[in-house]
């Protein structure tokens, strides 16, 4: 088991490599200079070459990439071309925002999604079953951008209840909290449909075993059998847990646009309009990294909950 | 992962054909939510096709002094947008964008990721190493991510959202294709055509293939509505299809500040990209079954 672990341990470093040459590699990919775009349209030639002196943009690209990775290995993401601040300085502090709004969608689609699965899984095609297949549809169906708008339109506009836009981050922990409730309820929806889906046939495989006939026959109470149908379920629930925990990091950026929350996909989003390039890969590189860390923690802690697995 | 199933014997279902394909169309045809869901899909289809015809007027002129009217307005029966444009016509135009960028990705990653997979499956060793490997890079970047980064690099553009979310379907197909030429590999069959002389195409061609093809081809199809959110997604932030052509994602973006003058007209183009992947679902969902294929 010990070995497995260390083997994924060992193949997540050419993964995060090659994600880092994905990043480096798509600002080169960018049509147009990194330099024209901040420079004036009058600006010398001399000028243009002195600034992609001073930014290194005038060396070969293998040389470029190693010197850019071995600053990024000691934390230094560069400088933002638009507010010169440190990239990292800006990365954290969305990176904090991000992880405030995936908490939180995640406790709310992880919580109903598990509620909604399991009941429908031992109500199987009864008025709850349909109900729970028909969230798990529309969740992974729905565009939760428009979702994110629609209640803006519905809690910001038509009642006046929640504010649609921002933070409230000079407003105290209250404000903060009603700012973040309409951006994680668009956020949760997808996760929402996708764990419903998953608990309900993860638990009814369980239920089909004959273990649970067995069960059923020396007369087990019904509680009793939901424990057991539970337990053995719960690894494979897990592993979609870490999975959509990971999306909502990533995947925020969308939502995050419509509420003008000030996270990363947020910052990601202006980076790419203002081409501040090195903001673009900062963000992008510190969510792959989280990603594919959060991918080997499941997978480490999935071995050690079931150590079957290490043996596949 | 897929879980291969091989054609089975039907025999045993009363009143089912006996081919496999002809059970998969029967059995289709007793699933009322996926012909709902299909009948549905070959409209939104025709409707984009048949928007020239169609649409009561041109999708790109507006005027001043019917800005925003509301829903049912004399004509203009979905009002119009903040140009005053009609938008059932900029509707019907917008799915043509919307569908084409949404299913071309998944065809081109259905394509290539087919050729790739089954090469890496079949080859093995160095090969499925480098070809694998490479892929799980990819996976280092949930879809959103990657897409939006790319496009984000590349600029706007139509050509430009078909890589990036090219880019993104690709890894996924390969995986699926990879690992069920794996399952069909070590099937007895293939061991006893290749012993029986058939060459490394040949066994490609008539014994690996057709059942490899059934769990990619679900798979490429759960993967068309996730592609249509993203192709809106990406013009909805501003990187996919460029104004003042009609996109629903576009639409969305576009429409979005005036949700405080006519709050009901801006929700109709997400109405439009949220049927048409439900219905993408809906269909993908009533196939797998049909097909006995996991996903």
């Amino acid at each position: 088991m010990w070995a497995y672990i260390g083997r994924r341990l060992v193949l997540a470093i050419p993964t995060l490599l090659g994600a880092s040459i994905i990043v480096f590699a798509m600002v080169h990919l960018a049509p147009g200079d990194p330099i024209a775009a901040v420079m004036p349209v009058d600006a010398s030639k001399e000028q243009i070459d002195a600034v992609k002196k001073a930014y290194g943009f005038d060396q070969p690209l293998p040389v470029q990439y190693l010197k850019w990775l071995g600053r990024v290995a000691t934390g230094d993401l560069g400088r933002s071309i638009a507010t010169r601040r440190p990239v990292i300085l800006d990365v954290r502090d969305a990176l904090l925002n991000s992880l405030v709004l995936a908490v939180s969608s995640s406790l709310l689609a992880f919580g109903a999604g598990i509620a909604l699965g399991l009941l429908a899984a031992f109500r199987q095609g009864r008025a709850l079953d349909k109900v729970s297949s028909a969230v798990a549809i529309v969740g992974v169906s729905v565009p939760h951008y428009w979702a994110g708008i629609i209640l803006i339109i519905v809690f910001s506009v038509q009642l006046n209840w929640l504010p649609a836009m921002g933070a409230g981050l000079d407003g105290g922990i209250v404000e903060y909290l009603r700012h973040m409730a309409l951006p994680t309820i668009a956020l949760g929806l997808i996760p929402l449909g996708v764990i419903t889906r998953v608990v309900r046939s993860a638990a009814l495989d369980i239920l089909a075993q004959e273990f649970v006939v067995a069960l059923r026959a020396k007369g087990l109470a019904r509680r009793r059998v939901f424990t057991h149908v539970v337990k053995n379920a719960a690894p494979q629930i897990f592993t979609v847990l870490g999975l959509q925990f990971g999306f909502q990091l990533g995947g925020s950026v969308l939502v995050e646009a419509v509420f003008s929350w000030p996270g990363t996909g947020y910052l990601l989003n202006l980076a790419i309009f203002q081409r501040d390039i090195p903001v673009l890969q900062g963000v992008i590189l510190v969510l792959a990294t989280f990603f594919v860390l959060l991918n080997l923690a499941v997978d480490v802690l999935q071995t050690l909950v079931d150590p079957r697995i290490a043996r596949h | 992962m897929a879980v291969l199933t091989l054609p089975h014997d039907t025999a045993a279902l009363p009143g089912a054909p006996a081919s496999y394909w002809r059970t998969v169309g029967w059995r289709l045809s007793r699933d009322p939510a996926t012909l709902i869901a299909g009948g549905l899909l070959v409209l939104i289809a025709l409707s984009a096709i048949l928007a020239p015809w169609i649409a009561p007027h041109d999708p790109n002129t507006g005027s001043i002094r019917s800005r925003l009217a509301p829903i049912g307005a004399p004509s203009h029966p979905l009002g119009t947008d903040e140009q005053g444009r009609d938008m059932l016509s900029r509707l019907l135009y917008g799915g043509r964008m919307t569908l084409v960028a949404g299913i071309t990705p998944v065809v081109v990653g259905f394509l290539v990721g087919t050729v790739l997979g089954v090469i890496a499956g079949y080859a093995g060793g160095v090969v499925s190493t480098v070809v694998m490997r490479t892929m799980d890079i990819f996976y280092a970047f949930p879809a959103v991510l990657l897409a939006i980064a790319i496009s984000g690099a590349l600029g706007p553009g139509l050509p430009n959202t078909l890589i990036a979310l090219s880019i993104v379907f690709i890894p996924r197909v390969v995986r699926v294709a990879e690992s069920a030429t794996v399952q069909v590999k070590g099937l007895e069959y293939v061991a006893a055509a290749r012993a029986s002389g058939a060459g490394v195409p040949q066994i490609l061609r008539y014994h690996l293939l057709a059942n490899v093809l059934g769990p990619v081809l679900v798979f490429s199809s759960t993967q068309v509505s996730l592609s249509i959110i993203l192709a809106a997604g990406l013009s909805f932030l501003g990187l996919g299809i460029t104004p003042p052509a009609a996109e629903w994602g576009l639409m969305l973006n576009t429409l979005r500040q005036s949700i405080y003058v006519n709050a009901w007209v801006p929700a109709l183009p997400g109405i439009a990209i949220f049927l048409t992947s439900m219905a993408f679902n809906l269909v993908s969902d009533g196939l797998r079954d049909a097909m006995e294929i996991r996903t």
